[in-house]
């Protein structure tokens, strides 16, 4: 059942662990009062303090630590009130002081964890080390000029969450829930906007094999991989890599690797690229940071329902199973909008079928986002109702659901306005039943040897009846005219 | 007026104030000097033009019956400040082609308090040395002479500001302290210079040496004219995160000439092996005079002050590496051009920094390295953590502490020490207080046998600059010391 790689020896569980580096949200840089905008003009977005002027000094910005609290709160993690800023030295062109301010020793988000949604419906639970901030670089442009590098400094300075996961990830398809749930809490709480296509969240891959049971293997990892799909071929590529190695009697060297996308397989990046004693030391320009209580107290009062807890509520209240519940709550306007069409149904399951099926079939069609559906929650929700109280049957809620998306209209005047309302009135489906019967004997005759036939009459009297008669109806009223 | 450059700082003040004076004719008098003393080497960069339109725009703000706590005072600025349009190099010649677009807090307090400035100071390269003579721009020469006609040092690294306060080229200059950077070369040259309490005045705009013990601080003839000065300059910034939320108080009125019942410390730590008869016999005068003012002499113990040194000497270089590795030649500053990025850094560093400064990188680098920072870096932060406690429990007995400021007088430029270690012997007595963040000044007491100044140092309770100030106006009026 769980995943393993096949090796010539056996099966192999495969470890893994994430570092994911997440864009903090803020109009501000983390340590100066330059914009943070993607897109903008190069090096339009740097103040003196970026561009490591002398005598330039970092102020903490506090809208970043309260992000990042924010964040260790929705990983039900421990806040550290008292946390340090060091600083890690190296030297590149696009890092302008030659260290990049972080937090080592003392981060200012200890333990925590998350609930990951599988597509069996099961779940499980992956420990969270610690969350620190810390500064991004800037960007090297090297591909502009045969012999001349660019810097773009925009990024230099933007706060960073790092997020360091325990090694309790076992398959690619793991890894990938854990980014999407992770991603999930960020938008919930717009710490972060998750966007891998724009950088603003990137994911160091840990990957050891072992025989199931066994010590864990040494462990390579794998830098900077900026999309999900990447990080899952990357743990997949690797962990059979070094199943081979390791097979064919070599062993595994703890390393730094690169992903190569346009490859598929990592490759180690050359000594020099991360060979650096950084040095880490207290940034002495700044001094720790000590919060009071009452800081991280009006931060937890001001907390959304949080994903995992929205989750368990829609099973418990609406009786979804784990992987819609898990479906519906990863955004938090798609959490927002079942529940508001739940509400305007009144039946919460064909909600969630509604939802999740024809609703996100047709925005996906039209590839449009959920706030730009011309169809409302309330609407939808009116059209389930109509369901719900037997007033349309499914199939005409499609074709209402259709001109609903087209018009905007809500349901219960299109019903009226092309008279779709079903017949349940048995008067007149028995008018249509007993015409059928007289017209078919021979399919009368065939059906009580063969109850399978009872579908041909079904179809017949609601095709005589023009999709309106009440399904359930016709069904009981056959059955007891034709003796079944 | 018969020579305006007599006055000291109040007596300018309170001749323009009667009209006597205009601050023109007090700063051309200065601009004249810096001319006629202009073998001295006191000055870096000097802006006289600068000083006439600055001067002028004072005069006027005068009339018009506006008047700053520094009105119309022609000061000289440390070539650690940066200044903005002005050229700020750190006495390196990584710097010497730097002009920043902004203006350093100190700075731009004492402007906006009606300051003059005559041009930038000499200084030991990036503020590291005890004697001006790691200066890019050479030596400079201390204004007071000997039979033997040596030139002698200043003393470091605020060596230009001290030599143009002694020599009349500047009325008051501003200096940074970080292990004795401005009350050693005060004793040397003769006049009264303060390092308030770190945190006191902003660091934002000065070229950083070693963060956490870096303070601005002052020059004067007078004790009164550092208490003048000082109020200009400190008070809390929201850019630099280590300065003090904390009211300045007006410390010229605190000087009082009263200090009876008041306890000095007198640790006898500071009695070291080899100290000349002539210092050991000033410091038993100060004694004396403080006693006979009705002051109370107690016999103290430090026993960490032979630790103090070897301490400073892991901290300083640590932090030290790290501030100047922005210094990279990517941005500004000097380039010197390399086949790749690694040969431009080694090329403009080996070229842009002096030997002094280098030796502090390499230290630095090493101390902060993988396998020795604890054994190193981490051990000095705790011992310079006892040296504070040391300090504050002394506090409890005494108010203030009296000891020499050097073990000795001005060296001669040709015979200063060669081996770095007897170099660094300079900052014995000053070291210990930079590392608890204590305010310290010195003043002039007396001479040596061969008729050079020798200082004595006051040491105060965090944020008892006016404490400082009245002892040492005591000390001031019982020496009786004939300035330059």
């Amino acid at each position: 059942m769980s995943y393993t790689v096949k090796g010539n020896t056996g099966e192999w569980e495969v470890v893994i662990g994430l570092e994911v580096h997440a864009q903090v949200i803020s109009n501000a840089k983390l340590f100066s009062g330059s914009a943070t905008d993607f897109g903008a003009e190069p090096n339009s977005q740097v103040s003196f303090v970026d561009s490591a002027q002398p005598g330039m000094l970092p102020v903490v910005n506090k809208e970043c630590l309260r992000q990042a609290i924010r964040t260790g709160l929705g990983l039900s993690a421990e806040i550290n009130r008292y946390s340090v800023f060091d600083r890690k030295n190296y030297f590149y062109a696009d890092l302008p002081q030659g260290y990049q301010i972080s937090q080592l020793y003392h981060p200012i988000v200890g333990e925590g964890q998350i609930e990951i949604d599988l597509e069996d419906g099961s779940s499980r639970t992956i420990g969270i080390e610690r969350l620190h901030l810390e500064q991004d670089a800037g960007k090297s442009i090297h591909d502009l000029d045969p012999k001349r590098s660019f810097i773009d400094l925009n990024r230099c300075g933007v706060a960073l969450m790092e997020i360091v996961s325990r090694p309790d990830l076992r398959s690619p398809e793991e890894a990938g829930a854990y980014l999407r749930k992770l991603r999930t809490i960020f938008r919930y709480l717009g710490t972060c906007d998750g966007n891998m296509e724009e950088g603003s969240m990137r994911a160091d891959v840990n990957v050891s094999v072992r025989k199931p049971g066994a010590e864990f293997g040494t462990r390579t990892e794998t830098k900077n991989v900026n999309s999900i799909r990447f990080v899952m071929q990357a743990i997949e590529s690797e962990a059979l890599r070094q199943v081979k190695l390791v097979e064919s009697g070599g062993e595994v060297v703890q390393e730094t690797r690169l992903w190569d996308a346009g490859k598929g397989h990592t490759r180690p990046m050359r000594s020099k690229e991360f060979a650096h004693d950084y040095r880490y030391f207290p940034c002495p320009d700044l001094l720790p940071v000590n919060l009071p209580q009452s800081f991280v107290d009006e931060i937890k009062a001001e907390m959304p329902e949080l994903p995992d807890k929205k989750k368990h509520r829609f099973m418990d209240d609406y009786g979804l199973p784990a992987y819609d519940a898990g479906v519906l709550v990863a955004e938090r306007e798609t959490a927002d909008f079942y529940e508001a069409v739940a509400k305007a149904a009144g039946n919460a399951k064909l909600a969630a079928n509604w939802t999740m099926g024809d609703f996100f079939g047709a925005l996906n069609k039209a590839d449009i986002k959920l706030a730009d559906s011309p169809v409302k929650a309330e609407q939808l929700g009116g059209l389930i109702k109509l369901i719900a109280d037997d007033t349309i049957s499914g199939r005409i809620a499609k074709e209402v659901f259709e001109i609903m998306w087209e018009t905007g209209k809500d349901a219960e005047a299109i019903v009226e306005e092309k008279g779709l309302k079903q017949i349940t009135d048995t008067g007149a489906i028995e008018g249509i039943i007993d015409q059928i019967i007289a017209d078919n004997p021979a399919q009368v005759e065939k059906v009580k040897t063969n109850e399978k036939l009872l579908g041909w009459f079904v179809g017949q009297t609601m095709k005589a009846s023009g999709g309106k008669a009440n399904p359930g109806v016709v069904n009981k009223l056959l059955k007891d005219k034709l003796g079944l | 007026m018969s020579n305006a450059l007599d006055l000291t700082l109040a007596g300018a003040l309170s001749a323009m104030d009667k009209g006597e004076l205009s601050s023109v004719e007090l700063t051309q008098a200065y601009i004249d000097q810096m001319a006629a003393t202009k073998a001295l080497n006191a000055y870096i960069t000097e802006t006289p033009d600068i000083a006439l339109e600055m001067a002028r725009a004072s005069d006027a703000r005068r009339a018009g019956g506006q008047t700053g706590i520094m009105e119309g005072i022609p000061v000289g600025i440390k070539d650690l400040f940066c200044t903005k349009g002005t050229r700020t190099t750190a006495a390196s010649h990584i710097l010497d082609n730097f002009v920043p677009t902004y203006e350093s807090t100190v700075t731009s307090n004492l402007f906006s308090q009606g300051a003059v400035m005559l041009g930038k100071t000499n200084l030991d390269e990036f503020a590291m040395g005890s004697s001006n003579q790691t200066s890019y721009f050479g030596d400079v020469v201390n204004p007071w002479k000997t039979s033997d006609g040596k030139n002698r040092a200043p003393g470091g690294s605020s060596g230009g500001s001290a030599a143009a306060v002694a020599a009349k080229s500047a009325l008051a200059t501003t200096g940074t302290d970080t292990g004795g950077s401005i009350r050693q070369p005060a004793a040397f040259c003769g006049i009264t210079g303060i390092k308030p309490t770190y945190g006191r005045c902003s660091r934002w705009g000065v070229v950083a040496f070693a963060s956490s013990l870096d303070q601005p601080g002052c020059f004067g003839r007078t004790v009164e004219d550092n208490a003048i000065m000082l109020r200009a300059m400190a008070g809390y910034d929201p850019k630099d995160s280590t300065s003090i939320e904390r009211a300045v108080p007006d410390y010229r009125a605190q000087i009082t000439g009263n200090i009876k019942g008041k306890k000095i410390g007198i640790p006898k730590e500071y009695r070291v092996d080899g100290m000349p008869a002539e210092i050991e016999k000033l410091w038993q005068q100060g004694m004396d005079w403080l006693r006979d003012s009705g002051a109370e002499i107690v016999d103290i113990s430090l026993p960490l002050t032979d630790k103090a040194l070897p301490t400073y000497y892991i901290i300083a270089p640590a932090e030290a590496s790290s501030n100047l590795a922005r210094y990279d030649g990517v941005r500004y500053g000097l380039r010197v051009e390399g086949v790749d990025l690694d040969d431009m850094y080694a090329k403009t560093r080996g070229e842009g920094f002096g030997e002094e400064v280098k030796r502090r990188i390499m230290i630095g680098t090493y101390v902060l390295s993988a396998g020795y920072y604890d054994a190193y870096y981490n051990k000095a932060r705790r011992v310079r953590k006892m040296i504070l406690n040391e300090f504050l429990d002394v506090y409890n007995q005494v108010d203030a502490i009296l000891t020499p400021t050097t073990p000795s007088a001005a060296f001669t430029l040709d015979d200063a020490p060669s081996d770095p270690v007897t170099m660094y012997l300079n900052d014995v007595f000053t070291v210990p207080a930079s590392l608890a963040g204590l305010p310290g000044l010195s003043l002039p007491a007396g001479l040596s046998s061969e008729g050079l100044p020798l200082g004595l140092q006051v040491l105060g309770k965090p944020f008892e600059e006016g404490e400082v100030l009245n002892v040492a106006s005591v000390l001031e009026a019982a020496a009786g010391f004939q300035r330059l």
